[in-house]
């Protein structure tokens, strides 16, 4: 999913897969920063964005 | 072509005399010229509806489905690919059909012969590899070869991969280096360049949906863009629907699509649906060294676990 999405034009560092058990709560949030980061460098998307206006 | 037609002929009626099959299913005249449409026979007189020819570029396995008794089936290689499909996904059992197999010499590419033209063409015929075509104000004659249509000259498997019958000699297979050079051009653009590509592919879709219908994947009894409960996506000609709807399909075809080509033969504004498709066949080929429709015993990679998925795209 993500291939194809990266293939239509949306960057590969805005969509994350991941497997985190309710337990690893460190895990989750350095997950997190990391997309987090990873999506603050890419900016704001413009791509797929429904304009409900 | 005519020792085709007349041999699909003579085995339908063959079947239907001795009621092995209650009806079968092939290709008839369309109401245009090089137009053909699918049709099920049932009564003996009617083998003569049955025809075949460079046009007939939908995919027969679409019309397999909900049948009492047995049938009989015209497939082309990618016909047959998704005959398998339907098998391994318990659309049909194998013993309720007859297949009459067709090796392949490819179709062709309508819109690309009909730009040709200014005018109608109100005549097709064909004679091996030379295509003739007439309009009020001119005549042509083609090679075929150089009016295939896009997944045609890629197809490495012209061949019927199961069949009861043959209606004539198994032609010669191809193999390709770069099967997916089509995909791989668009790999090689910047993301924006990606997106204006699709964009721009999509511009003109009307959503009239010919390209599911056509597609024998896509055999959901309701489909997710008709849903209402939840509503997945928005119903009108917003463009983030319109790329939602085609991107999600694609997804629902993935390792399953034999690019058989009919989405595109059956779009009215000449969208070639199979950008989309065609990634997730070599993404299905290159990750899981699937083809789809090849296989009576395997279940498509996404339908199936394996310890030995790729899985590094999860952190
Ligand atoms: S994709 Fe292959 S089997 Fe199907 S119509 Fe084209 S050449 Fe024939
Ligand atoms: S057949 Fe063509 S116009 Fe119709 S929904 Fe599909 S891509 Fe859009």
């Amino acid at each position: 999913m993500g291939n194809l999405l990266e293939h239509m034009g949306i960057e590969r560092d805005r969509v994350h897969f991941s497997w985190i058990s309710s337990a690893e709560a460190t895990k989750f949030v350095d997950v997190v920063k990391e997309i987090s980061e990873k999506v603050r460098a890419l900016g704001p998307n413009k791509k797929l964005v429904k304009d409900y206006n | 072509m005519d020792t085709y037609i007349n041999k699909i002929r003579e085995l339908s009626l063959k079947l239907l005399k001795k009621k092995e099959v209650v009806k079968v299913i092939g290709f008839t005249k369309g109401t245009l010229p090089m137009a053909t449409s699918p049709i099920a026979i049932s009564l003996e007189q009617d083998v003569e509806k049955l025809i075949f020819n460079s046009t007939c570029g939908l995919n027969l396995a679409n019309y397999i489905r909900n049948h009492k008794g047995k049938i009989a089936v015209i497939a082309k290689g990618c016909d047959s690919r998704n005959i398998i499909t339907h098998i391994v996904e318990n659309q049909i059992p194998r013993e309720q059909l007859h297949i009459i197999g067709v090796p392949c010499k490819g179709m062709i590419d309508k819109t690309k012969v009909a730009s040709l033209f200014d005018d109608d063409i109100i005549e097709f015929s064909e004679d091996n590899d030379t295509l003739l075509l007439k309009s009020s104000s001119k005549e042509e004659r083609l090679n075929k070869q150089d009016y295939l249509r896009e997944n045609c000259k890629l197809c490495m498997h012209k061949n019927p991969v199961i069949y009861d019958d043959l209606v004539g000699d198994l032609v010669d297979e191809q193999t390709l280096d770069t099967p997916y050079p089509d995909v791989e051009q668009i790999e090689n653009m910047d993301a924006d360049t990606k997106w204006q590509h699709f964009d721009k592919l999509t511009k003109n879709c009307i959503r009239c949906y010919a390209c599911r219908n056509a597609c024998p994947i896509c055999y959901c009894p309701t489909c997710f863009v008709d849903e209402s409960g939840p509503q997945w996506v928005g119903k009108g000609q917003d463009k983030t629907d319109v790329n939602t709807f085609h991107f999600l399909r694609a997804f629902h075809c993935a390792g399953r699509c034999t690019d058989c080509g009919a989405c595109v033969e059956a779009c009215p504004m000449d969208i070639n649906v199979r950008d989309f498709t065609r990634k997730l066949n070599k993404d299905s080929f290159e990750l899981f060294e699937w083809e789809a429709g090849l296989d009576l015993t395997k279940r498509p990679p996404l339908d199936a676990y394996s310890p030995n998925d790729p899985n590094d795209f999860i952190k």
